[in-house]
């Protein structure tokens, strides 16, 4: 980089703006020598060359050259060294006369800003002293440098790392742990002084996630900048930035208990629930008549037909009359219509909870739909699910009535715009128009949905739709 | 021979219009007439011909194009020895770019031109290279402008919500692609340029099969031949191409995915212009880079500048001075896994797990199966040897008469219009013309956002030149910031820079890196090309205000001791 220098000395004045010759080094003498404050007055033989601050946001520089070497004599205002902030290359030049007795940190290097980069000697018989402590540095700096961030999981709050400690640089020099974060994790945590070595990650493969590094930080994501701009808004004010800082208030637990951490499944069950706080839910209910579509189901089950599949196919021709129930949103300003309708169905599996998709649930007929579950569970059972698999759903299906359970109430997952909640088709009573009673299959269906875009009256209208198909599904096998 | 022409001409002429088989006509007339010595060889073949149903079939083999100038077909029989007359003035293997423009060229010189391609029309740069990256280019750009909420407030705009749809980008990339395909087809076919389908492979001198498996070959001959075949990736040993999660340029350019987190192997012009789209789709990119710092082969000031733009501020992070030793691909749930290597030492140093690598290693020429051991020439690492005309070098070190080679396949500079460049010069050589093409006239540019483009040396070539040889080496720059244009737009970031000769002038490199770099660099290469020198140019006038002006700010800001070569020019009334 010796050449960015030589071409510095030619250039004309426009483009030298941007590559500023900089004010000086923040000389400190060393501290061995108690000093009155007036430093300008005082005879230092010695003085250290420190990493200077280029840039309010900078927090550490890299040596890009050395413009003298160890030995050359400097006057005031000459150019030493030329660092790179993370804004720019600076020549920084001296305000002192002397000899550049040893230089601490060499080029390629890095230091964090205040660290002593180079000794600077008044005269020549001070080098030797000089060169002696600047051993001492650079031996201190070689321990400190090739040591990872802290190890240890810390659990007190990050912020407390008072000290620039040699934070992951963005070349990334991992040890032996086996601690896997994307860049951009690696970016914020280092932005927000996260130890990513404490963080437990829930994205694929237990990767740390920009998110686990943000809700680690206490910040909520930069993306979904969720604005309650719709004012007809029934629901409670989004709780995500007090759940996060949560723990701090926990009680104590209780003596004798368990900790068990969650796996990584569960750690994503439980992210997407404190998630779905921050969007405003609600809910309609709606009795369907199931007598046809039982009598459907009897027939067509020898072909492997299931139940899952013959509300995942009603849902969907439903959705296909209601876009609206199969939109999103996203950001809190817009809507996001999805090109597919595809019905992600909620399954239990030991000590968790996955939602396999049947995607274009409208477009294949229902064998195909129901072979295609029929692989899918398989898959989430061996755990073989692929990441569209699980992620892709625009509208979720949630059925307990197999249980018995004749009503609940689901929690809308975050990014989908509704989710159908299916009680147990039991036989009850009901008159019809003209007073006689007789006795029909009902079930209860409720559906949560997020009001910044379905209202009320959008879900009824979809409720009576899909109400029909189930009344009348000889539609499904079509 | 022209006179034979004429007659054969004149006759097919003043028989029925739609002339079937004009070596029927030929024949018809070798017999009828005397034949003075300079027909000897045509006499002879025109009579190995004479049943009507050879004569067929020889048009089969020869496109019916008869009454092109004045070449009798004739050779289908002999082998070994060189024909005396040949089916065409210039055949080329391979319709990229490069053969594109080489008969293009030809044709504009009146060559009866054909062209052999195996695969289709536009070959890497149209189909799996520059054409359908720089749509998905297109529209990483658009993404990053509507994603930089800071940007467009700052122009007063609000948009809400950009999103895409990976299919609709997909698609767009294939349609540009099939359209400049198509294009391409077009203007040879209109101009007369014969396509012949199938795997070219010389035979012998002049003499060049071809043909698809499962059918018969088909034996062509040509006074020229230009071997134009390009170039595949390159993918190191140890690495598995699945095609799904570790892939190639190829298979990347159709974004059947877009993974959360992709690792590029390699950071030169592929692997930087696809971290700009991938990033734009809102991937994560670490980048796995052999050489000590990314962007080699970039002008370090511009390389550095680039990083501090396209690197460091977007969800990237790097890994410099390893090989990815071994890659493989997703499976049984398993991320892919990269084993990374010391370059040096060559111990283990990591391994990532990512969803998808990204495989930019570079790019390797595609001169198998060409038959070049017909002609005893050995490739060095696959590429042709040639000499500075595109003549192809044998194994002895001598040229091989009627042969050249140009484009990735030699390796001199892989760039699709380089090629191109070298298939006119080649045409211009062949039609009598001698002419050196000076490679470093030729522009790079890498379609980022913001761009970089360069031509001519890098400031440590120059300096390492001017050493050598004895001159003093100046550098100038100017920054965007100072433009209008570029401010208008809010796009102030970038840099030019000239690297030039003070004492007399000559341009050496110019770099730049900022908004519409790529198309900003054409001033300084035809300067070069044309030998156009600094003082001369400084008096060129620049449209206000305009991104080119950042150009005549810094031809301006050079200092040069060489005074105007031209006087004042006589006024022009206006």
């Amino acid at each position: 980089m010796a050449s960015q220098f030589l071409s510095n000395a030619t250039v004309s004045s426009p483009f030298s703006s941007s590559r500023p010759r900089l004010s000086p080094f923040v000389f400190s003498r060393l501290p061995s020598k108690p000093l009155p404050k007036r430093v300008f007055i005082v005879r230092s033989k010695i003085r250290e060359i420190f990493m200077p601050a280029l840039s309010s946001t900078m927090t550490e520089g890299k040596i890009v050259s050395w413009i003298k070497s160890e030995g050359d004599k400097l006057s005031k205002g000459e150019s030493v060294v030329v660092v790179e902030s993370d804004k720019a290359d600076m020549d920084v030049e001296t305000f002192y006369d002397g000899i550049l007795a040893a230089i601490v940190v060499g080029e390629g290097e890095t230091a964090p800003v205040g660290a002593p980069i180079g000794i600077l000697a008044e005269t020549e018989e001070d080098i030797a002293e000089a060169k002696a402590r600047a051993g001492s540095k650079s031996a201190a700096a070689a321990a400190i440098a090739p040591s990872p961030a802290p190890p240890t999981s810390n659990p007190a709050p990050p912020i407390s790392q008072l000290k620039p400690a040699p934070a992951p640089a963005v070349p990334v020099a991992e040890g032996p742990r086996k601690t896997v974060a994307t860049p951009y994790a690696k970016k914020l945590a280092k932005q927000h002084k996260v130890d990513i070595a404490s963080l437990v990650g829930t994205g694929p493969f237990g990767r740390i996630s920009p998110a686990d590094v943000e809700a680690a930080a206490g910040i909520t994501p930069s993306k979904t900048n969720v604005e309650p701009v719709v004012v007809a808004q029934p629901t409670a004010p989004p709780k995500a930035a007090a759940a996060a800082s949560a723990p701090s208030s926990l009680p104590p637990p209780v003596p004798g208990s368990t900790v068990v951490p969650f796996t990584t499944m569960q750690a994503a069950v439980s992210k997407n629930m404190v998630d779905s706080l921050s969007v405003p839910t609600f809910r309609v209910g709606y009795p369907v008549t199931t007598d046809a579509l039982d009598a459907l189901y009897e027939k067509v089950k020898p072909k492997g037909v299931t139940m899952t599949a013959l509300l995942a196919k009603a849902a969907a021709m439903a959705l296909v009359q209601h876009p609206v129930v199969n939109a999103s949103c996203k950001d809190g300003k817009s809507f996001t219509y999805n090109s597919n309708i595809n019905i992600a169905v909620a399954v239990a599996i030991n000590g968790g909870l996955i939602t396999p998709v049947l995607q274009d649930a409208d477009k294949l007929d229902l064998y195909l739909l129901s072979q295609k579950w029929k692989e899918l569970v398989e898959k989430a059972r061996a755990k073989q699910l692929q990441p569209q698999e699980y992620n892709s759903g625009t509208f979720t299906l949630s059925n307990l009535g197999m249980f018995g359970v004749d009503r609940f109430d689901a929690i809308l997952p975050p990014g989908q715009g509704a989710i159908m909640a299916v009680g147990a088709s039991k036989p009850t009573v009901v008159a019809d128009a003209d007073g006689f009673f007789t006795v029909r299959n009902k079930m209860l269906v409720n559906v949560t949905a997020d009001h910044r875009i379905v209202y009320g009256a959008d879900l009824a209208a979809f409720l009576q739709t899909f109400s029909k198909i189930v009344e009348n599904p000889e539609t499904l096998t079509l | 021979m022209h006179s034979s022409l004429s007659l054969s001409f004149s006759q097919a002429t003043a028989a029925a219009i739609p002339r079937p088989n004009f070596a029927v006509d030929s024949l018809v007339f070798a017999q009828s007439k005397p034949l003075n010595l300079r027909f000897c060889g045509l006499r002879r073949e025109a009579f190995g011909f004479s049943p009507l149903t050879k004569s067929s079939s020889l048009r089969v083999c020869l496109p019916a194009r008869g009454q092109a100038r004045g070449k009798i077909s004739a050779s289908v029989a002999d082998n070994g020895t060189a024909p005396k007359s040949f089916d065409y003035d210039l055949i080329i293997i391979g319709a990229g770019v490069g053969g594109h423009g080489a008969a293009l060229h030809a044709v504009e010189k009146g060559l009866k031109t054909a062209i052999i391609e195996g695969d289709v029309v536009g070959g890497t740069c149209v189909n799996r290279g520059c054409v359908p990256s720089k749509a998905l280019l297109a529209v990483s750009g658009k993404m990053r402008e509507l994603q930089s909420e800071h940007h467009m407030k700052a122009l007063g705009l609000q948009v809400s919500a950009a999103g895409y749809d990976r299919q609709g980008v997909a698609d767009h990339a294939n349609n540009l692609a099939s359209k400049i395909r198509s294009n391409l087809t077009n203007s040879m076919k209109a101009l007369g340029v014969d396509i012949l389908t199938g795997v070219g492979t010389i035979l012998g001198p002049q003499k060049v099969k071809y043909g698809k498996v499962g059918l018969p070959d088909k034996i062509v001959t040509a006074k020229d031949i230009i071997i134009a075949t390009g170039s595949v990736p390159f993918v190191p040993k140890g690495i598995e191409v699945d095609g799904k999660t570790v892939i190639t340029s190829d298979h990347a350019l159709k974004l059947e995915f877009v993974p959360d987190w992709i690792a590029i192997v390699g950071s030169g012009y592929i692997g930087l212009e696809f971290s700009d789209v991938y990033t734009a789709l809102g991937s994560e990119v670490t980048f796995i880079e052999a050489l000590d710092q990314l962007m080699p082969g970039f002008d370090p000031e511009i390389g550095k500048l680039a990083q501090r733009v396209l690197i460091n501020p977007r969800k990237i992070d790097y890994h410099t001075g390893v090989f990815a030793s071994k890659i493989t691909p997703a499976r049984d749930g398993k991320p892919v896994t990269i084993e990374l290597i010391d370059a040096k030492t060559k111990e283990h140093k990591d391994t990532l797990e990512v969803d998808a690598a990204l495989i930019a290693t570079g790019r390797a020429p595609f001169t198998n199966g060409l038959g070049l051991e017909n002609i005893n020439v050995v490739t060095q690492r696959g590429f042709v040897p040639v000499d500075e005309r595109m003549r192809v070098i044998d194994a002895n070190g001598n040229l091989v008469s009627h042969l050249y080679c140009i484009g990735d396949a030699n390796g001199k500079m892989m760039l699709a219009h380089a090629a191109s460049a070298q298939g006119i010069s080649v045409v211009e050589q062949v039609t009598g013309r001698d002419h050196v093409l000076n490679h470093l006239s030729i522009p790079a540019a890498c379609f980022t956002h913001p761009e970089i483009s360069m031509v001519g040396l890098t400031e440590p070539q120059a300096r390492e030149k001017a050493e050598m040889e004895g001159f003093e080496v100046s550098v100038a720059k100017t920054s965007f910031k100072a433009n209008t244009k570029a401010l208008a737009e809010n796009e102030g970031e970038g840099l030019a820079k000239l690297i030039y000769r003070p004492d007399n002038g000559e341009i050496l490199g110019v770099h730049i890196f900022g908004l519409h770099a790529a198309d900003l660099i054409h001033e300084a290469s035809n300067a070069i090309a044309l030998g156009t020198r600094i003082q001369d140019i400084k008096f060129a006038v620049h449209a206000h205000p305009t991104l080119s002006e950042v150009l005549d700010e810094l031809f301006k800001s050079a200092k040069v001791q060489a005074h105007a070569s031209t006087p004042v020019s006589e006024p022009v009334a206006v």
